[in-house]
């Protein structure tokens, strides 16, 4: 589904992305994992184009993105993003910040538009709450929401970067259900992440990133028992203490 | 005090009154047209646009109003009414346009991100994200504007508008008295200043809703 080849970032002087090349298949989840500065972040990012390649390629559904010739908004409707900050439009109210996208670039009425919000916020638990704003959210009501958000547009893969990295602990494990579920439908997900636990029993597959390489990559099982690579093993042993 | 005056001459204030208030609203009106113009030029990416809109802001901010009201007066051929909004216009456009430029820049880029990760161009999540969150929170700067519009249009007595402060010196050349005249319209600008003032704050917190957790 997103082939990428070789891609590079560089902010000025500073090299991020040296090389990255995988492949994301239909409803794989991929988790990826790593220190702080690994570069993994500015990698979900460039799936998406919020950061411009300096080199290399992605292939997204057959196209490649990084072309002039492609049009990324309307790739972009394909692929959710959920952030770290929620990012929550808080000029909206919970149902305008998840209908608005569906209204403005599907031309759905409002009362279609209504339905799949209702339908989304149904299953995140917060249908009382279509009519309030973000902030009177809590921080993990409002993470659910931004899922409900990216979803409305109903995306080919989810992209998720650090989504409960913003979270008191004890909302962690209302956002992570709602991920659990959504990979257990068969989205294709890929998954910036310190939760350890999530990427075990979710991933069918991890990337360990540092230093802007791929270090290792393999099923759960491999990476967490049994780590080929001494960084991943260092990683691991800090995080897993 | 002596306002003895006052029943030959409060029409004139009346008159003046309403001068100076169509005088502001289309100076006030074109301002936010235009400064928005050379905001959005401002911020673009096209560095010839940027150029243009900051020479322009710059050369606005650092020359006096009536300079550039005497210019734009005897320059060209136009009536004194239409001399007068387009000197102000333009004088405030560029006020308007620093205003507007610190609204936008203060979103969060976070705000930006999250609309184009849904698809939305670049112009529609400026008007359904941006903007709409930058004019709140500009709308108290973008009032003392208007505020600062209102008092300057007394300037524009000058070119002849009978505006409050041309009307004024009618009343005192009329009367031989001073005091009296220039106590009523610093009185008038006062009461129109403070009224639109508190307009806005009534304005300001229907619009701050969204802020407040239930």
């Amino acid at each position: 589904m997103i082939k990428v080849n070789n891609l590079n970032k560089k902010f000025g002087t500073l090299h991020v992305l040296k090389g990255i090349t995988n492949e994301i298949k239909k409803g794989e989840v991929v988790v990826v994992i790593g220190p702080s500065g690994s570069g993994k972040s500015t990698f979900l990012r460039c799936l998406n184009l919020l950061e411009i390649p300096t080199e290399g390629e992605i292939i997204f559904e057959g196209i490649n993105i990084t072309s002039k010739d492609s049009d990324i908004n309307k790739l972009r409707q394909k692929m959710g993003m959920v952030f770290q900050q929620f990012n929550l439009f808080p000029h909206l109210t919970i149902l305008g910040n998840i209908t608005l996208a569906p209204k403005k670039l599907k031309k759905m009425t409002n009362e279609q538009a209504d339905a799949i919000a209702y339908k989304l916020l149904k299953r995140i638990g917060l249908e009382d709450k279509a009519k309030d704003y973000p902030s009177s959210l809590s921080g993990g009501q409002k993470q659910r929401v931004a899922i409900a958000r990216a979803l409305a547009m109903s995306p080919d893969v989810m992209l998720f970067d650090e989504p409960t990295s913003a979270l008191d602990p004890e909302m962690v494990g209302e956002v992570l259900k709602v991920m659990k579920d959504l990979a257990r439908e068969g989205m294709t997900m890929v998954v910036v992440t310190h939760e350890m636990g999530f990427a075990k029993e979710v991933g069918d597959r991890v990337l360990f990133m540092d230093e802007g390489v791929i270090m290792e990559e393999g099923t759960p099982e491999e990476i967490f028992n049994n780590p080929k690579n001494k960084r991943t093993k260092d990683f691991l042993s800090k995080v897993l203490g | 005090m002596d306002f003895s005056f006052l029943s030959d001459y409060g029409s004139f204030f009346i008159t003046g009154a309403k001068y100076t208030l169509i005088l502001s609203l289309l100076s006030a009106v074109f301002g936010i047209i235009l400064g928005g113009i050379l905001a959005l030029m401002k911020i673009s990416k096209n560095s010839i646009a940027k150029a243009i809109a900051t020479v322009y802001i710059e050369f606005i901010r650092g020359t006096p109003l009536l300079v550039q009201l005497y210019i734009i007066y005897f320059a060209f051929d136009l009536g004194s009414i239409t001399a007068g909004v387009i000197a102000l216009s333009i004088n405030s456009a560029a006020y308007v346009a620093e205003i507007m430029r610190s609204g936008i820049e203060g979103i969060d880029d976070g705000q930006m991100e999250a609309s184009r990760s849904l698809g939305m161009s670049q112009w529609a999540s400026m008007r359904y994200i941006v903007i709409p969150q930058a004019f709140k929170n500009i709308l108290p700067v973008l009032g003392n504007e208007f505020i600062s519009i209102i008092k300057e249009t007394s300037i524009i007595s000058v070119i002849g508008v009978a505006e409050l402060m041309y009307s004024t010196n009618n009343v005192r050349a009329a009367t031989y008295k001073d005091i009296g005249p220039l106590a009523v319209v610093a009185i008038i600008y006062f009461i129109i200043t403070f009224a639109i003032s508190k307009i806005m704050v009534r304005i300001e917190r229907r619009l701050s809703v969204s802020d407040k957790s239930k």
